[in-house]
């Protein structure tokens, strides 16, 4: 099977040029990966070119890289997949990192997140004698985060990242969550403290799917990062507008069945951050002058005992 | 100027364990490595790891008895007494360091059944237990602040005045060739699978540290031992664990036979792996194979069961075969999945060279004889990496001072200018492929004198070529054809000591089957191999055998 | 056709202009609209619920979809983010029989049931996919010709795809770029047509926020857009809403006006610029109007 490969190169050593787009046509087996087919460009018709793998089998996170614009590993993606009638195949390196040499990618920053985190165990007794005593439920409850394989994926394609990259990010959170739902883990509140105070925790995410999108191990990071927000707000950790606006948006659909857009800024920033909620005047006159605004008389939804009774079944 | 107490080479299980026990010791530890640590092979073991655990009835006498039966009485017992002593705390250890073991009803850690041993004794997580440990070993480096060389190369060892004192090592970020002094060196460097084409090891598994070790002096042991997995995914070759078996699956053949009971009746697929693999390859010789492969087939076992225990499993057979396992058979196929020969140490990973040690795949110790058990692997990598730290810690108070030559450097910048300087000549890729392919047809599931003459006679041929491989990219950032072009130097000398191993045992015994020499002969026999680099020999090559140490189990004839 | 209308919030809210053009595009199109079916509906949680209690959320959803089924109408939403919510409460009320039926216990009092036969569709894939794009383009009398729109979808009409069943329903991967082909305007093309406008995180962390708002709309404009066109109510609050405030952050007038979907279907079926409350807007569409000959 003849296959087209447009792949963005790049070398730190040429001055001339910054990154450049490159074509190989090569003939491969129609059952080949990505991979495959990089290899064999790398193997024979170009030695120059720089990537990463390992394992071939999606299990050493060596590969990732971005595949017609979204980040994958490139031993599990089969050429019929992205191209099932022969079209052009575009390789670029991972995004959100910086390019060492064409696909690769330096993951400095990306350890050093994971390590924000103080991702190892760390339990407050060690046991007499054998192991510590855990559910099983427990433990197969934390093998979703333990399929990560820190092959950056997500954290290529995180949008939040995008622009802050101060933001502890999808893999990391995800890390960090391993160990406070780890019942062997002593530090949960520490951790949890750390996660939803700091600046770049588990508030900025904005819920964009990215990372459960591209996740190659069936990770869904985003999922780990709304448990820990749930779990920061069980503890007791509530003085934040994210836990603000959970906890409105929970009132408000609890309470009328509906969000009452009015109200939940001011319920988010507190009813005495005059600072915050005078930053929204502007805007709420803007929306006045222009008709556009929400009912001052927010009224429940037909039936919404209903809904009320359900709300305090699950609150038991 | 890089000086450490002790330098590990490889951080993978093996190579992270010892960084640990060094560091707790009190050492200045560094690792060195030509990829990140959790892009190492031990990533791709699945099933799991033994232990005896006694507080539930087993005894380590059981497993040893298993590992020395399923080495086909090459291990020695001396070193499987130790393997298996200390499996139970080297597993207890790793649970307390966070690894998230399967559980049984009670909390405690639960077991799955592996081939080769009638108690289930087999602790894992999931179908990724190699990536759970290296990863938890891992954060354990991060806890402890642990140095490591991520994506430096190793092309030399130091020798001075007998003793391994550093390692000269490429940086592969930028090109530059460093002299890293140390007063012990462990080398925990992997396999050597792309000596093979196919094999289910890593494309970074080309035996450098074992050819490091080998051009040093040392002696590589029973280096014949080549194991093939029974259960490779078709075209592919990618590994299917033997957990899949060991929780029930069955081998089928064209007729839809569980053709195991012709063969090992008692164990039946859970029998040891080179005898498994022999099977299905005659079933596939005799016309009873499915287009080269005989199936694996799990759909009794159920979809929820297979997603839980066996999830990895499924997600490659869905992924590169496209076929769901709750759903239809599998089709597999051995496949060359491990060494059980490499650097002869021993039992504290010392090799013939103070101050340089070996442990895990890379080392013989030796525990896994002719063939190692299914999750075996892992527990060596744990048991040995912690002992030879251990050692290694002790010898390096009674060092006085570290090296002191620059001497090493300047040759190896040398010779590295000099491949860099090569005109155009042969294609790296080829050259690897023409000798991995004739490996594997020489020294496969089954050979004879004739196919390993064959595999020799090939060899020389790749040697004539490797001086004219040449590297085009002449660029110092991130220059992987030089990278490969070191390594194919590393293949060839494995490849070497391979095929002397496997000339010199005149008998067949566990994954050495002879068809021409189909007995095991224990009169003459019941010994190690030992090929050693020799530049005063022809070919370079000098071959011993050393004792095989027997303990208390004396040699019957393995059933299963 | 006739389906079971599930506006949303928001529509109903902050962005009425959606839900009035909405009305009128669908009379048009004789689209018939049942607003009785869904009118005991509760918000789907938006997400923001799930995140302090999922199986809570799933069970309202659930109870929306059981309203629906009551009805035999197949479900509509004008909503990104409703329709995501929806689509993910759904795959794992589906994945998991054991879980549906725990949810469904739930529902037994108010004498409600999940069958799964309901199934959540935003009003734009139902005009490529229930009423066709051909026939939607035999209704238009206002060729759009030259204007240049960029699509901005929402993260959840487009993530994760397998619960939105992109699977088995390719077209919706460009979706939108289809309509916008249709009404005979240009598609700017660029990157952050599926990324995060931002909205999720305007009160949590502004500063990300504005950037990312700025850096969509300044994309846009900067390869040549006129407008920016979204099927997402809550991306149209932030885009519009808090795009001079976006702008000012990195010191420029950004005046790229924000047309909801239905909005830029009416302009093309000749629904009078008003009558969609084109008007209503925080970014004035007054020059894009008047470059297409319309009046405000």
């Amino acid at each position: 099977m003849n296959v087209n490969l447009k792949v963005k190169r790049f070398d730190p050593a040429d001055s001339t040029r910054d990154s450049w787009w490159q074509e190989y046509n090569i003939d491969i087996h129609q059952d080949s990966t990505v991979l495959d087919a990089l290899i064999h460009v790398r193997e024979y018709e170009d030695t120059s070119l720089a990537l990463r793998c390992a394992c071939r089998a999606s299990i050493c996170g060596s590969c990732g890289m971005k595949v017609n614009g979204s980040a994958k590993l490139v031993c599990k993606t089969r050429i019929a997949g992205v191209a099932p009638n022969g079209e052009q195949i575009i390789v670029e390196p991972m995004g959100n990192q910086p390019v060492i040499k064409d696909l690769v990618v330096s993951l400095d920053t990306f350890f050093n997140q994971v390590k924000r985190v103080e991702p190892y165990m760390q339990p407050d007794y060690v046991p007499e004698s054998g192991e510590y005593i855990a559910s099983n439920e427990s433990m197969e409850n934390l093998l979703t985060a333990m399929n990560c394989i820190m092959c950056g994926c997500c954290v290529s394609d995180c949008t939040v990242l995008e622009v802050d990259d101060n933001f502890i990010g999808p893999a990391a959170l995800a890390k960090a969550w391993r160990f406070v739902d780890d019942p062997r883990d002593a530090k949960k509140q520490d951790r949890l403290k750390d996660l939803n105070y700091e600046d770049g925790g588990i508030w900025d995410c904005t819920r964009c799917m990215q990372c459960v999108e591209v996740c190659p191990k069936g990770v869904n990071p985003m999922e780990r990062i709304m448990e820990l927000r749930d779990q920061a707000i069980k503890v007791g950790f509530r003085n934040t507008n994210g836990a603000r606006h959970a906890e409105a948006v929970y009132g408000d659909v609890g309470h009328s069945g509906w969000l009452d857009e009015l109200r939940l800024p001011i319920k988010t920033f507190g009813i005495f951050n005059f600072k915050e909620l005078i930053k929204l005047i502007p805007i709420g006159i803007k929306s006045q002058l222009v008709g556009k605004r929400p009912p001052i008389f927010h009224k429940s939804i037909p039936g919404v005992q209903n809904i009320r009774k359900i709300f305090e079944r699950y609150s038991k | 100027m890089f000086e450490h107490d002790i330098l590990i080479v490889g951080a993978g299980l093996a190579g992270l364990r010892a960084a640990v026990e060094g560091v707790k010791n009190g050492m200045n530890v560094a690792v060195v490595s030509k990829v990140h640590p959790v892009r190492s092979h031990s990533n791709a073991a699945q099933g799991g790891i033994n232990a005896p655990l006694t507080d539930r009835g087993d005894d380590w006498e059981g497993h040893a008895y298993d590992t020395i039966k399923g080495s086909d009485f090459l291990a020695d017992q001396d070193a499987v007494e130790v393997m298996s002593r200390e499996a139970g705390d080297a597993v207890i250890e790793l649970e307390r360091m966070g690894v998230i073991f399967t559980r049984g009803e009670d909390g405690k850690l639960g077991t799955r059944a592996f081939g080769g041993q009638k108690v289930a004794r087999t602790f894992f997580v999931g179908a990724i237990t190699g990536s759970a440990l290296l990863h938890v070993l891992y954060e354990q480096s991060l806890k402890l602040g642990l140095n490591v060389y991520e994506e430096w190369f190793v092309t030399k060892l130091i020798i001075e005045d007998g003793e391994c004192r550093g390692v000269i090592a490429y940086d592969m970020k930028n090109g530059e060739l460093h002299t890293i002094k140390a007063k012990a060196v462990i080398m925990a460097s992997g396999g050597n699978g792309r000596v093979f084409e196919p094999s289910t090891q890593a494309l970074i598994c080309t035996g450098d540290g074992i050819a490091l070790a080998y051009k040093a002096g040392v002696p590589l042991m029973d280096m014949e031992m080549i194991q093939y997995h029974p259960t490779t995914l078709a075209r592919t070759g990618i590994l299917l664990s033997e957990a899949a078996r060991g929780e029930g699956a069955y081998l089928l053949n064209s007729n839809g036979e569980r053709f195991m009971e012709k063969y090992a009746p008692d164990y039946m697929e859970l029998a040891s792996r080179d005898v498994v693999s022999r099977s299905e390859q005659t079933e596939i010789d005799e016309g009873r194979g499915i287009n080269g492969n005989v199936h694996l087939d799990l759909r009794h076992l159920g979809r929820d069961f297979i997603e839980k225990r066996l999830g990895y499993l499924q997600e490659v057979s869905l992924e590169f075969l496209g076929i769901d396992m709750a759903e239809n058979p599998v089709p597999v196929r051995p496949g060359m999945h491990y060494i059980m020969g490499g650097i002869k140490t021993d039992i504290n990973g010392l090799t013939e060279i103070p101050g340089l040690y070996a442990a895990g795949e890379c080392a013989n110790v030796s525990v896994h004889g002719a063939n190692r058990l299914g999750a075996n692997s892992l527990l060596d990598t744990v048991v040995f990496g912690r002992r030879s730290a251990q050692h290694a810690v002790e010898y390096v108070k009674s060092v006085s001072s570290n090296s002191k030559s620059e001497n090493d450097l300047k040759l190896e910048k040398e010779r590295l200018q000099a491949i860099l300087d090569r005109p155009k000549g042969e294609n790296i890729a080829k050259v690897r492929e023409d000798m991995a392919v004739n490996m594997t047809k020489g020294i496969g599931v089954w050979r004879d004198q004739k196919s390993i003459e064959g595999a020799l006679e090939n060899l020389k041929n790749t040697k004539k070529r490797l001086p004219n491989i040449s590297v085009e990219d002449k660029g110092k950032f991130f220059n992987t054809n030089l990278i490969f072009a070191l390594e194919l130097e590393f293949m060839v000398d494995n490849a070497e000591a391979i095929i002397h191993g496997a000339i010199t045992r005149k008998e067949s015994r566990g994954a050495n089957y002879r068809t021409d020499m189909p007995d095991r002969d224990d009169e003459n026999w019941l010994k190690h191999t030992l090929v050693y680099y020799d530049s005063n020999n022809e070919n370079n090559v000098r071959v011993e055998t050393s004792p095989v140490t027997i303990t208390k189990w004396e040699p019957v004839k393995r059933v299963y | 056709m006739k389906y079971a209308f599930y506006p949303g919030c928001v529509a109903r809210g902050a962005c009425p202009e959606l839900y009035v053009a909405t009305l009128e595009v669908c009379k048009l199109l004789e689209i018939d609209l049942d607003h009785e079916a869904m009118k005991g509906a509760s918000c789907t949680g938006s997400g923001v619920l799930q995140e302090k209690n999922q199986k809570l959320g799933d069970t309202l959803n659930a109870r929306n979809f059981a309203l629906t089924e009551r009805s035999n109408l197949p479900l509509m939403t004008i909503c990104s983010t409703c329709q995501g919510v929806m689509s993910q409460a759904r795959k794992r009320m589906l994945d998991d029989p054991k879980y549906l039926a725990e949810i469904n216990s739930e529902l037994a009092e108010e004498g409600l049931e999940f069958t799964g036969q309901a199934e959540p569709r935003h009003l734009l894939w139902i005009i490529l996919e229930d009423y066709g794009i051909e026939k939607f383009k035999s209704k238009l009398v206002k060729s759009l010709n030259g204007l240049k729109l960029a699509p901005f979808y929402g993260c959840y009409l487009v993530r994760p795809s397998d619960a939105l069943g992109f699977k088995d329903n390719l077209e919706r991967e460009d979706s939108l770029e289809r309509i916008i082909e249709a009404v005979n305007a240009e598609v700017v093309d660029f990157k952050g047509k599926t990324l995060c406008c931002g909205f999720p995180i305007l009160t949590i962390n502004e500063k990300n926020s504005m950037k990312m708002v700025a850096k969509h709309t300044t994309d846009a404009k900067d390869l040549g857009a006129d407008a920016m066109v979204t099927p997402c109510p809550l991306c149209h609050l932030n885009l519009d809403g808090f795009q001079s405030k976006a702008g000012k952050s990195i010191g420029s007038q950004i005046n790229l006006p924000i047309i909801h979907l239905p909005q830029l279907l009416g302009l093309a079926l000749g629904i009078e610029p008003e009558k969609l409350r084109l008007n209503k807007h925080i970014v004035s569409t007054k020059v894009l109007l008047s470059e297409l000959a319309l009046q405000p």
